[in-house]
């Protein structure tokens, strides 16, 4: 032991730091930093990308404190079911304290990646102008920020390398952001805006297409035409992953021809997405570049029927990842089933969430795939049903799963051939994939359907439930089962006070909680909101502007709307809005 | 083909839980009776566990809507999304039943939920199912608004029409020349020196009105014939159904 150590102290610190070097995930590089304090140390100089996977665990004050010579930050606000419309808006996640307290110690920030954000063009003009070396902006899913905070980025990023927006919802006021890119920024790599609603300048974007030789990653948005992606590729045939804006045409023009032809010449395209506008008959412009895709995105194209899709995927040999809509039909999934050997990751969403749609894909299609596919590893499955039979079929098919989540568009529909709950095939699920990590369930369920996740999901880490379960029972089996879960939320199910407190120690080994439409009451939340001073438990009403008189009326036997809990190293937040009461 | 039964109980004080099920094939029992959901709309459901019974509570906007009314079993075998619609009238004596919407005979509920099936029915939508991002739903909704729009077209003297998707083309201009050259052969001897009939042009269409050339017309939504290139473009592929190139000779009434 004595001599180990000795032998581990000879080590220079410049030598622990080249050795650390090679520890790139956060997890070992945390580890690394429990070992002693001379590795803490070294570490904590020596890291450059912290990822936080809560915005309201850590302050910015503390990050920089911790983490003096940070380079790229990871931020995540609101929790998933924000997507949903289950949040009310200006809940929180902001980033502009943490620009500002990051701006105000010289960090040299380079990358600055947030999800489920509110981004403000003020955050966004003092990000630019902070940080000399700023490389690298990615956007997803976050709000509150206007095209004019885009040209900010622009005119004062000299450097930028990537600038991807992915489902952001922002306030255009007419693409003269793209203008905005100085004549000397030539260091583009990435830039995807395909979530933009107005124009753009095509002309701007043309010359900074043709400046940027080093551009791998192209994404346009739906106002851009086709005749301009045409001429863009003929800039840039070097492009790895493109995004097509409007794809319609007449067939029989010059512009489709000429367009046809600079597809040919872009060798290097694994990625492709977009389709926003597409008419079905210009597809056959793609099927070039079709051989050697490994992802493919035409979830935003509702336009393109069934078997043009089909005859789209037989050129698809070598998909790993596909993101496809339900219109394509059990027949389309099993021509895919036949065709991508090489699937890992596929998509299938619901063309028509509201409709009294016609079944488009069916438990058939998920076995063909399952039974099609040796590599599937995660998947996400909005069905018309599902039966405990195709469920069990999967399971067997593919043990690989990473990640699973079925959504039924009923969400409390039974089997469809027995008429029973779903829980039998779900615990063939996590019986069969060992390793999955990350599940979401839904149609009818009962508590026997948290029973086998509790028992056999030893290495979840995400559950999602909605309108499921029986009783306190089935929290209780996946609390206590699931060992290494780190989110868990919870939708309209009946779970309440009792499984919520019986072991309140857990939810510090979590990263959060999320119960709405349950059965726990205020006081339960507040039992343990005071037994455990290192979560933040929030309780969130539903109307932003009365909750004061909402509360008062609140007793604590009331069942509370929406509680949202975390662990934190900094209490209770100060920017909570009216509406959300940190008990 | 599949048919769903679940079992729900309905408490007496109907005003305060209404019990209904989310599926397809709405059948549900209430001892003895049986109930058929037909439509409703604009419902939020809550899933309320009581000690006893399962019980949905259900809050609308509307207090008609959430009537419960008697229909016989297996009235709407046709599969359903879970956002059918389904109305609640709460009817328990036969002589109240409104005569256009009585759910007693079979053949009277398969007609409504035809006609239901016709117009765009009242959704009743759980808040935030399915789980997809509004960013999607928006794109979806927007994608909804701009399918293709093919419409027939029509020239007087042609053997057979032909079909054109108006969203191929963002100006008048191009549909010109693509009409042009769609019916070109139809039209050999009488092309102007362009070698193509060029019906969009103002100047020509005063020509064209007083000569045996062709004019443009189309019907519009609301079944009336116009001529072609007054409004936007835009408004113009919103609202044609179809187009009839007509002889000029028969045109000169929609000057």
């Amino acid at each position: 032991m004595c001599l180990s150590q000795s032998v581990m102290n000879y080590f220079p610190e410049e030598v622990l730091e080249h050795v650390f070097d090679f520890v790139t995930s956060h997890r070992d590089r945390n580890a690394v930093s429990l070992v002693c304090k001379s590795w803490y140390n070294v570490e904590k100089f020596s890291r450059e990308k912290v990822f936080i996977g809560n915005c309201y665990a850590v302050n910015p004050e503390r990050l920089i404190a911790r983490f003096p010579r940070l380079r790229s930050l990871s931020l995540k606000g609101k929790p998933h079911f924000a997507d949903f419309n289950l949040m009310p808006h200006d809940w929180g996640g902001h980033v502009y304290p943490w620009i500002e307290a990051m701006s105000k110690s010289r960090i040299n920030l380079e990358e600055l990646r947030l999800k489920r954000m509110v981004v403000s063009d003020e955050s966004l003009e003092l990000l630019a102008k902070s940080f000399p070396n700023f490389k690298s902006l990615v956007l997803v899913t976050c709000e509150g920020y206007t095209t004019d905070g885009l040209a900010a980025i622009a005119s004062n990023c000299k450097f930028l390398r990537e600038l991807d927006l992915q489902e952001n919802e922002v306030d255009d006021r007419k693409g003269h952001w793209l203008s905005c890119f100085p004549e000397s920024c030539t260091s583009l790599v990435s830039l995807n805006f395909s979530c933009l609603k107005g124009e753009v300048n095509v002309a701007a974007l043309e010359r900074l297409v043709a400046r940027c030789r080093n551009l791998r990653s192209l994404r346009l948005n739906h106002a851009v035409p086709l005749e301009v992606l045409q001429k863009i590729l003929v800039h840039a045939p070097q492009l790895n992953d493109l995004g097509t804006g409007s794809f319609t045409h007449d067939p029989n023009s010059e512009t489709y021809v000429k367009l046809k032809n600079a597809m040919k010449n872009c060798h290097s395209i694994r990625s492709f997405s977009g389709f926003l506008d597409v008419n079905g008959r210009c597809l056959p412009a793609v099927y070039p570049i079709c051989a050697s895709l490994t992802a493919l995105n035409l979830s935003y194209a509702p336009g393109i029927f069934s078997n043009e899709l089909a005859k789209l995927i037989r050129h698809c040999k070598k998909i790993e990842r596909l993101w496809i809509l339900d219109t394509i039909g059990d027949k389309g999934l099993g021509v895919v089933a036949n065709t991508c050997k090489e699937l890992q990751e596929l998509r299938v969403f619901p063309s028509d969430p509201y409709g009294v749609g016609n079944a488009a894909v069916t438990e058939e299609g998920l076995v063909a795939i399952s039974a099609g596919c040796p590599k599937l590893n995660s998947i996400l499955y909005f069905c018309q049903q599902m039966t405990n039979a195709a469920l069990i079929t999967v399971a067997k098919n593919c043990p690989n799963f990473i990640r699973f989540r079925l959504c039924t568009l009923n969400p409390i529909v039974p089997d469809a051939a027995t008429n029973q709950p779903l829980d039998e095939g779900f615990g063939a699920i996590v019986q069969s994939c060992k390793g999955l990590t990350r599940l979401s369930v839904s149609g009818l369920l009962t508590d026997q359907v948290f029973l086998y996740i509790g028992m056999y999901a030893e290495r979840l880490e995400m559950l999602s439930i909605a309108f499921a379960g029986d009783s306190d029972k089935g929290m209780l089996y996946v609390l206590n089962g699931c060992k290494k879960l780190k989110k868990l939320e919870i939708r309209d199910s009946p779970f309440g006070n009792m499984a919520l407190l019986s072991d309140m120690g857990k939810y510090e080994t979590m990263r959060s909680l999320w119960m709405s439409s349950c059965q726990v009451t205020l006081g339960a939340c507040k039992t343990l909101a005071e037994k455990m001073p290192r979560l933040n438990v929030e309780i969130i009403s539903e109307n932003e502007g009365g909750a004061g008189e909402g509360e008062a009326s609140l007793d604590d036997r009331d069942r509370v709307e929406k509680m949202y809990l975390y662990r934190t190293l900094v209490g209770p937040r100060t920017d909570a809005p009216d509406f959300v009461r940190t008990l | 083909m599949r048919h769903v039964s679940t079992l729900f109980f309905l408490k007496q004080t109907i005003s305060d839980y209404i019990y209904t099920p989310f599926s397809a094939n709405t059948l549900f029992f209430l001892s003895p009776f049986h109930y058929h959901i037909i439509n409703y709309s604009s419902i939020y459901f809550h899933w309320n566990r009581s000690t006893m019974v399962d019980t949905v509570t259900i809050t609308t906007l509307d207090v008609e809507e959430t009537e419960l009314r008697l229909g016989l079993p297996g009235a709407g075998d046709k599969k359903r999304g879970f956002e059918e619609t389904v109305d609640l009238k709460l009817n328990l004596s036969s002589k109240d039943a409104p005569s256009d919407q009585t759910h007693f005979q079979r053949e009277n509920v398969t007609d409504d939920a035809k006609t239901s099936s016709a117009k765009p029915p009242a959704k009743a939508q759980v808040v935030g199912w399915p789980p997809v991002r509004s960013f999607r739903k928006n794109v979806m909704a927007r994608s909804a608004a701009e399918e293709s729009a093919f419409v027939k077209v029509s020239m007087d003297g042609a053997p057979y029409l032909r079909k054109v998707d108006l969203k191929m083309y963002k100006t008048y201009q191009e549909l010109s020349d693509a009409l042009g050259k769609m019916f070109s052969s139809f039209t050999i001897g009488k092309c102007d020196t362009q070698g193509m009939l060029d019906f969009m042009n103002e100047s020509k269409l005063m020509d064209l009105l007083n000569s045996s050339d062709y004019v443009p017309t189309y019907e519009d939504k609301d079944g009336d014939w116009m001529l072609v290139g007054d409004v936007p473009w835009e408004m113009f592929v919103g609202s044609c159904k179809r187009l009839r190139i007509m002889k000029g000779t028969e045109a000169k009434g929609l000057g």
